[in-house]
């Protein structure tokens, strides 16, 4: 049953982190309300209280001492100083880590682990730091005091006669403690027999309703230990007169410490130091077999009468979850909403089949047929919106997670940064939002350890010493857009060029715009630090970026300003699931190429094609040479009929490289369901998914970038372009 | 018929684990997300037996504890304190305010039933 409560467990974590990291960053931002430092609070208490529940022990003691300190600070008993709010960040930070670590698996820096667990602690007073967490044991019940201590030694289960006074006090009745249930739990750990003690029961003139007369004498006989005896008493502890006494206690006693002698004084002790197991029972007691004891004159009423009462209204199962948050929502598994999305997109793929079959019917009149159809259309994509609605969630969580690596980088690196996120509420497709992690967490670390420069070069350069970087979403025409903006020293343009004429990536005499330098950083085998260091470094570079962008069908642009900054600038569609694209056809096949990337389309004449090299042709574009890549030959297509490409659709990259993608012909524009190829086929050069067509028919979606990339044509074209540049 | 139990608890966690547990032992189980939700609930579940939480938004533990004590026909539900401490003036202070008794978690279902049972008398 652990599994799916665990899942709960660790879907409730990622709350309960937000929202400790959320109260978090009101504190730092000035906010001290108590309700704040509740809200935290409760958080990591909540925490703890689920992480116990499966022996996380490692999140357990962390997040105790996490929440002993704001414990503190709840009672006033510690002052939100800008050290403490500093390690409290740490720590909220840590305890996602732990959180992540339990759930995935994996290291936890222990060094940090420890550095932090010390650093709480000083905030901790003495007393409080005893860790009184107690894991209940697998017997259950935490025992009561130590009474008989020594009688813990390992015992074979023997049965034991335990003699039993129990008197409650009258405070006792208060707390809804009931003698009688304490009397039949006993009962079912062996034999009980029951005799009621009325001998203080006042004559009737003298008696207090609320006083308590009835004292009771138990004898019970039973395997269970002591403790689970005394266990039965643990909330009456203190409510009542007790003693228990067993037959056996003072031989226990005598056979456990006469083992201890002998672990003391014989090191390599046999089993002989057992202790005696004799069970004398005494069975000779003349009481008789158990019976309810009788409340004679008991004052007050059970709570056993309230079974009586009648049966509650079952209204309350749809309220539960309602409280607390904004609005109501509902919790369903992400494979249902996926189920709903691939339907929708048959949805769209079965309109426009049955549009064109009824356009290939000849029938004269067909303009009521077409009304409807196109309300088909109009409501299948309201259906579509909806349940894109559906995957989409905001940015915010994931926002909140880059703070961390921020204030992480920035300890890593002795700089001093903070982060502001804008546009938090910006919703996105989950799928985007997940495979945004990385790029991002790259590009912030990277600002800070490349772009935000040491406090006390910022102060020479007039700058305020915490540096600031900005990041933000929006939606921007149909796509989404998100912004890395730092205030740092920009992209050192000298330094970026010269790398890149170390290591090959441009002639040396190079002539580069600003621009064009800026975008070397996305290079593959890039990266501008001097030595590889531990933070952005790990040999990845921003091509590594950039390549999990395009992967989301979305571009990354930079801007730099010396001493000014640098903004990294990443578009994305709005959902992964469909986009526009233009129906081509490649040698009789019929393909689709993503709007995105198509800057023009064009039919070519022969005037305007030129001869590069043995194989290379260029199309001049008013003026401009633009290399052609056929489509065909880059994906080994063989023409069966004498038709030639003769239609180009211009396409730019990311790099700013321009291409010519010859096709035959292009038939349509319009919006296609994506259907990734993988598990069906490997993957396959020049090709990202594939598409159904309204015929039914299966069209590849192409990549621009990789047919480009292959093609001999575009890549001597550029080297080229940059020599001629240079010249 | 089955014993009643109401549990109010703010963590999603601790109620699924409570319902699973407190259902399989065959108890009829009712939660509430906040003490303000489990007093509001109170009177249309009247349950057997109440266990709540300490820390809660909009009303405590320590807040359930005592308007439910406060009103005459519940002065005697039995009333369960969930506490990750074990620590003796947290049960002293819950026992103040009138709890019958405390649960610390982590609960295993072996002690979660035995608390119950010496409160209610009921194994399920």
């Amino acid at each position: 049953m652990s599994g799916s409560i665990q899942d709960t467990f660790f879907e409730e974590c990622e709350e309960l982190l937000e929202a400790t990291d959320e109260g978090l960053t009101a504190i730092e931002g000035g906010d001290h309300n108590p309700e704040v430092v509740n809200a935290i609070f409760r958080a990591v208490h909540s925490i703890k209280g689920g992480a116990g529940a499966f022996g996380l022990d490692d999140l357990v003691a962390f997040a105790h001492r996490f929440e002993t300190v704001f414990d503190e600070v709840r009672s006033n008993r510690l002052d939100l100083d800008e050290k403490l709010i500093q390690l409290l960040l740490r720590s909220s930070d840590h305890l996602s880590a732990l959180v992540e670590v339990a759930r995935d698996g994996g290291q936890v820096d222990e060094a940090h682990h420890d550095t932090l667990l010390a650093a709480l602690d000083e905030y901790i007073p003495e007393e409080e730091e005893d860790l009184s967490f107690e894991p209940m044991g697998l017997g259950g019940p935490t025992p009561v005091g130590d009474l008989g201590g020594f009688a813990a030694a390992p015992v074979v289960p023997q049965e034991e006669t335990y003699r039993i006074r129990f008197h409650p006090l009258k405070e006792m009745y208060g707390t809804g403690n009931e003698p009688f249930f304490l009397f039949q739990a006993l009962r079912d750990m062996g034999e009980l027999t029951v005799t009621l003690d009325e001998n203080e029961l006042p004559g009737f003139d003298a008696m207090d309703v609320n006083d308590s007369y009835l004292a009771w004498d138990l004898v019970l006989v039973t395997k269970e230990p002591r403790s689970v005896v005394e266990a039965v008493f643990e909330f009456v502890e203190g409510l009542c007169e007790l003693s228990i006494v067993g037959d056996h206690d003072a031989e226990a006693e005598a056979n456990a410490l006469a083992a201890l002698d002998a672990m003391f004084s014989a090191p390599p002790a046999d089993g002989a130091a057992l202790p005696d197991p004799s069970p004398e029972v005494d069975s000779g007691t003349a009481a008789a077999p158990f019976e309810p004891p009788v409340p004679a004159p008991e004052p007050e009423a059970t709570p056993a009468s309230a079974v009586e009462k009648a049966s509650a209204p079952k209204a309350e199962s749809g309220k539960q979850e309602q409280r607390g948050g904004p609005k109501p929502t509902l919790r369903v598994e992400l494979e249902r909403v996926d189920r709903l999305i691939n339907a929708v997109g048959e949805l769209i793929i079965n309109h426009s089949m049955l549009a064109q079959q009824i356009a290939n019917l000849n029938v004269a009149d067909l303009r009521d047929v077409e009304t409807e159809l196109e309300g088909f259309k109009n409501l299948a994509r309201d259906i579509q919106e909806g349940v894109m609605a559906i995957r989409a969630q905001p940015v915010k969580p994931l926002f909140q997670r880059m703070a961390r690596i921020v204030r992480e980088a920035s300890a890593a690196t002795g700089k001093t940064c903070k982060l502001v996120n804008e546009g938090e509420n910006t919703e996105v497709d989950k799928t985007v939002i997940e495979r945004l992690s990385d790029p991002l967490t790259h590009i912030l670390r990277n600002a800070v350890d490349h772009g935000i420069e040491k406090p006390e070069d910022r102060e020479a350069a007039g700058k305020p010493a915490t540096g600031e970087i900005r990041l933000s979403a929006s939606h921007r025409s149909g796509s989404v857009c998100i912004e890395i903006k730092d205030d740092g020293a920009g992209v050192n343009r000298p330094r970026v060029k010269q790398i890149a004429i170390e290591k090959g990536l441009i002639p040396e005499n190079a002539e580069l715009t600003d621009s064009e330098i800026d975008n070397l950083l996305f290079m593959p085998g890039f990266s501008t630090a001097k030595e590889i260091s531990n933070l952005s470094g790990r040999g990845v570079g921003m091509d590594v970026v950039k390549n999990a962008v395009t992967g989301l069908g979305g571009r990354i642009n930079i801007s730099s300003a010396p001493g000014k900054g640098s903004t990294f600038t990443i578009i994305l569609p709005l959902t992964l699931a469909v986009m526009d694209g233009m129906v081509v056809s490649v040698a009789d096949q019929t393909m689709v190429v993503p709007i995105t990337s198509i800057v023009e389309t064009m039919r070519g004449s022969d005037d305007m094609i030129n001869n590069l090299g043995a194989d290379g042709t260029l199309l001049s574009i008013r003026g401009n040479f633009v290399p052609i890549c056929d489509v065909a030959g880059a994906l080994g297509l063989y023409r069966e009929s004498e038709q030639q490409a003769g239609v180009y659709l211009l396409v730019e990259t990311e790099t700013g490289q321009r291409c010519a993608l010859a096709v035959d012909d292009i038939h349509d524009q319009r919006q296609v369901v994506i259907k990734s190829l993988d598990g069906v086929c490997g993957e396959i050069p020049g090709v990202a998914a594939a598409t159904i067509l309204g015929d039914g028919k299966i069209a590849m979606i192409l990549d621009p970038e990789s047919i480009i990339a292959a093609s001999p044509t575009a890549a001597a074209f550029d080297t080229e372009r940059r020599l001629s540049n240079a010249s | 018929m089955k014993t009643k139990v109401l549990a109010i608890d703010d963590s999603r966690t601790i109620r699924n684990l409570l319902a699973a547990t407190l259902e399989e032992a065959g108890f009829e189980y009712h939660c509430a997300v906040d003490g303000r939700e489990g007093v509001d609930m109170y009177s249309d579940v009247d349950p057997d037996v109440v266990i709540t939480d300490i820390n809660m938004p909009n009303l405590d533990g320590f807040g359930v504890i005592e308007e439910l004590r406060g009103t005459e026909i519940n002065s005697k539900v039995p009333i369960l304190v969930l506490t990750t401490e074990s620590a003796p003036e947290l049960k002293a202070r819950a026992r103040g305010a009138g709890a019958t008794g405390w649960i610390t978690k982590p609960f295993d279902d072996a002690s979660l039933i035995f608390a119950l049972k010496r409160v209610t008398g009921a194994a399920a």
